[in-house]
């Protein structure tokens, strides 16, 4: 259901249709081919050798009686690794360290966390490759281990790094800390507000890791030549990413490694890091075979990046009236094993929705013995958002005020300042708190045990860089060729925009996503950035595309460039030569290609700029169970600003499937650890994703705000969605059973708990 | 240790292998039949993803080893369109968009199929039921609900 187009456009003929997706039938066939699908001739199995222990030093590697087995024919560890610099590169909110992520490819000193890789064989089965996996020994000096952001922000507690001296604070520390940096952010005078508050509400919270749960594990297979060429197949957001980690950290040319970008099965931020492939490659070198890995299940969940738990305190200082006049965040996430969570994300998407004079957020990233965390859908956001939502709710709770009504009367709008320094700079949060209001359950009554709560979530959305071909064949149809890995149904939204520039249909465009050697760089899929931006570039090469059909079209009237123009997918003479020739229809011009000059092909690249954020504003009812602490969903709403939906029905899919995320996080996801540090529930049956019986119907309300930076108003749509639930449940939970749940994930037996001590009290 | 040596119909056409002991149906029909079609999400029988009929009946490829098909009748997502026909379940997956990343559906498909066998009339709680044992990360399961319901209906009106 769509809702409140603002801004009155050009007609659309092609965009905002639903057609089927260009890459959908082989993926009813089964013949689409995923990540762990490709096969090459003389292909060993790769299987890598993982730490039992989640904090030891490594005395020894011996790999001899692995090497001795029939069958082996290579066997790594770091050593066939080069070292790195140790150098934080990129901009602070993305900083990438080489020398932490080659230890975290093999571990080199020490092992870090249960799960961390330290060797790999290739051999000519399966069965062979696990057997030497067995065989070879490695001599562990078991050291003490810390799991708990809190406990590992301890003076005393066990430091995964010996020299780690915390970054952003001034003057540096003396003593080194599981502390990898400290920031802040400052808006105004907080102390000053929380003065001349009305009521001030202050609550701590606490959220555990929780995995991207992609169904497909990381895989890949790789070929290395004698003459130093590679290739590699793999499952990822970005091959053009696999190729930079890739090569970076084996330690060859860009130019020599090819990467194609397999069909994925399932990311949500988890594939824009490497883990097999540069392990494949390497064994490939070694072995002289291509060499195929697949991670298993158990893999995924121990050594794949999880995104962080954390522990977080939040003050706000409210007026009676409704207004907040200061806003108070500290946010410490778990990086996991190496520095950098998305902690400074959470500092910036907080209290991001709303127009706050005085704001500081300030945040830690902390290391400890677990997988190193990596992007999750929207990073960071979700997390604060769980403790900034939730208080605002006890805020609302506390002045007597509707929560939509007190968000709106604080909602952020055009001009509104950021903690970040920004401008807001574009409409749609107002907006869409508006169609949520509107929705009619939200005003239903609700029965025993139920309850209704309600939360917002932003999102920065992502721009960037881009290539794409469009190539026209002679019969009038076209290529796309584009650099984006499609996760969600971006090849449709991509051919759908190029269909409607181009004025063709929707089935004369095939789009494809090209390998490294076939398009120019493009940045990974992520941040919700491919249909804005990709979308962008490939309309941009449609654009130079016209251009040339029309100066076919002049040549083939023999008329000036000038007097062509292009209108619906037809040259026609225009200025002094109006209606001297009919029109060309694009398929007539393609078909003249030999002779008005050639093959008729266009390129675009762009470093894409004025992408809009994205806001969600969500309510669902629940119901809990007094006797064992279940909370049922029973209506889930979830409205979304999503600029211009290209093809609502992925758009919606986009929108579900982040709610319901959402709900796994809230609800049951979470690592448990043992005393030694060792998880507990690497399965999907013990960490339980939601399963369709555990969800209602989710209700997307596509609000449409539309972009102007976009030809076609594009925002992104894929991560906003998953702000809001976590709170969203909790306040739920709060208005059914009068309790405020502050530790996730709300699990039966947490509720159960909580409504135990309620009744004792 | 000797391989077993396999014989079984698959999609309706006799087919022979050798296997390990220890080999799965499931890596059976990835590596050694080359049909990839059939997806592992976990090997432990958790996700669904590898769901494949034996016999008639809906498993976990990955819960049954390859050389206990000796003489069995399998139905992989390779057989489930008649030529270049689709079945009417994989056609409403197209067309209500109830696949993202697609990791999930040949397993979907399948296990919807042995569904609408039983049930050709099933309501949305059934159809959310019977499809527990089959994980989605992407689309919250509106969509595949939403399609399974479409095929059953224009199942039984043809
Ligand atoms: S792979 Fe068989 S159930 Fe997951
Ligand atoms: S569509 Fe991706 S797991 Fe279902």
């Amino acid at each position: 259901m769509a809702d409140t187009v603002l801004y009155p456009e050009r007609e659309l003929k092609v965009v905002g249709t639903q057609p089927v997706r260009p890459d959908g039938v082989p993926k009813v066939t089964g013949l689409a081919q995923y990540g762990a699908d490709f096969t090459l001739p003389g292909m060993l199995w790769g299987r890598i050798l993982r730490s039992p222990h989640a904090h030891a030093r490594i005395r020894a590697i011996n790999t001899k009686k692995a090497e001795a087995l029939p069958g082996v024919k290579a066997v790594i560890t770091a050593a066939d690794l080069p070292e790195q610099k140790f150098d934080y590169v990129g901009p602070e909110r993305v900083a990438i360290n080489f020398w932490h992520m080659t230890r975290n490819i093999l571990a080199r000193e020490k092992v870090l966390y249960e799960g961390h890789a330290l060797a790999a064989v290739a051999a000519t089965s399966k069965s062979i490759a696990e057997e030497a996996l067995k065989l070879i020994e490695v001599d562990y000096e078991v050291l003490p281990h810390v799991i708990d952001v809190d406990e590992a922000m301890q003076p005393d507690a066990p430091l995964l790094f010996e020299d780690m001296i915390t970054r952003g604070v001034q003057p540096p520390p003396t003593k080194p800390s599981n502390v990898s940096k400290r920031i802040e952010f400052k808006l105004g005078d907080v102390d000053k507000g929380f003065a001349a508050a009305d009521e001030i509400v202050e609550a701590s919270y606490k959220t555990k890791p929780v995995h991207q749960g992609y169904i497909e594990p990381h895989a890949c297979l790789a070929r290395f030549d004698t003459d130093g060429q590679a290739e590699v197949w793999s499952s990822s957001q970005g091959h053009f990413v696999v190729r930079t980690f890739t090569s970076r950290l084996v330690g060859m040319k860009v130019g020599d490694l090819r990467c194609h970008a397999a069909e994925i099965g399932g990311a949500f931020g988890g594939k824009t890091v490497v883990y097999v492939e540069p392990i494949a490659v390497v064994l490939s070198k070694k072995s002289g075979h291509p060499v195929k890995i697949m991670m298993s299940r158990e893999e995924v969940f121990k050594a794949s990046g999880p995104t962080s738990g954390a522990s977080m305190t939040i003050k706000l200082g409210v007026m009676r009236d409704g207004r907040i006049v200061a806003a108070e965040g500290i946010f410490k996430y778990q990086a996991g094993a190496f520095p950098t969570s998305p902690v400074m994300n959470g500092c910036m998407c907080s209290f991001a929705p709303y127009d706050i004079a005085n704001v500081r957020t300030i945040g830690y990233d902390v290391v400890c013995n677990r997988p190193k965390t990596v992007a999750y859908r929207a990073p960071g956001s979700p997390i604060s958002a769980f403790a900034a939502e939730s208080t605002m709710d006890l805020a609302a709770r506390r002045i007597g005020m509707d929560p939509i009504e007190f968000r709106l009367k604080n909602i952020a709008r055009p001009g509104s300042q950021t903690v970040w320094g920004a401008k807001l700079a574009h409409a749609g949060f107002a907006e869409t708190l508006h169609a949520l209001q509107k929705h009619p359950g939200y005003k239903a009554p609700l029965g025993k045990n139920q309850g209704r709560g309600v939360a917002a979530g932003y999102w920065f959305n992502g721009g960037g860089e881009s290539s794409a071909t469009v190539h026209v064949n002679e019969d009038g149809t076209v290529v796309v060729a584009e650099g984006s890995p499609d996760i969600g149904g971006s090849r449709a939204s991509i051919a759908l925009m190029a269909a409607e520039t181009l004025g063709i249909p929707y089935e004369n465009v095939r789009p494809i996503v090209a390998d490294t050697n076939s398009v120019g760089y493009t940045q990974a899929t992520g941040g919700s950035r491919v249909t804005y931006a990709t979308g962008m570039t490939v309309i941009n090469a449609c654009n130079k595309v016209i251009d040339e059909m029309c100066v076919r079209a002049a040549k083939l009237w023999k008329v000036e460039r000038a007097d062509v123009i292009w209108e619906d997918g037809h040259a026609r003479p225009a200025g002094k030569r109006a209606g001297e020739f009919e029109p060309l229809s694009f398929k007539a011009i393609a078909a003249k290609r030999t002779a008005t000059g050639g093959p008729i092909t266009a390129s675009a690249a762009m470093n894409a700029e004025g992408q809009a954020p994205g806001f969600s504003a969500q309510f669902c009812d629940v119901e809990v169970d007094p006797d064992t602490g279940y909370v049922k969903i029973l209506r889930y709403v979830a409205a979304q600003d999503v600029g211009r939906a290209i093809h609502p029905g992925y758009c919606e899919g986009q929108i579900h499937g982040g709610v319901v995320q959402g709900i796994g996080w809230a609800l049951n996801e979470e690592y448990i650890y043992d005393r030694n540090g060792r998880m507990e529930n690497p399965g999907f049956l013990d960490y339980r994703i939601p399963v369709a019986s555990d969800v209602p119907m989710i209700e997307a309300i596509m609000v449409e705000v539309p972009n102007p930076n976009h030809p076609y108003g594009v925002k992104g749509v894929a991560e906003a969605n998953i702000v809001p639930p976590t709170a969203t449940i909790a306040n739920a939970v709060h208005s059914a059973t009068g309790l405020r749940l502050t530790d996730l994930p709300m699990s039966p037996p947490k509720v159960l708990a909580a409504l135990d001590s309620a009744r004792k009290r | 240790m000797a391989k077993h040596h396999v014989t079984a119909t698959l999609n309706g056409s006799p087919v022979e292998f050798l296997c390990e002991t220890q080999q799965t149906l499931l890596e059976v029909l990835r590596d050694e039949l080359n049909l990839t079609g059939t997806k592992e999400g976990c090997a432990t029988g958790d996700c669904g993803a590898c769901s494949v009929t034996v016999g008639g009946r809906l498993v976990c490829s990955c819960l049954v080893l390859g050389a206990e098909v000796e003489g069995k009748r399998i139905e992989t997502i390779e057989g489930m369109a008649s030529g270049t026909e689709l079945h009417p379940l994989q056609q409403k997956f197209l067309e209500h968009a109830a696949l993202q990343c697609g990791i999930c559906t040949p397993g979907m498909l399948i296990a919807a199929r042995s569904l609408l066998e039983r049930k050709p009339d099933p309501t949305e709680e059934e159809v959310r039921y019977w499809l527990a044992g089959n994980l989605c990360r992407c689309t919250g399961y509106n969509k595949i609900v939403d399609a399974v319901l479409a095929a059953a209906g224009e199942m039984r009106r043809a």
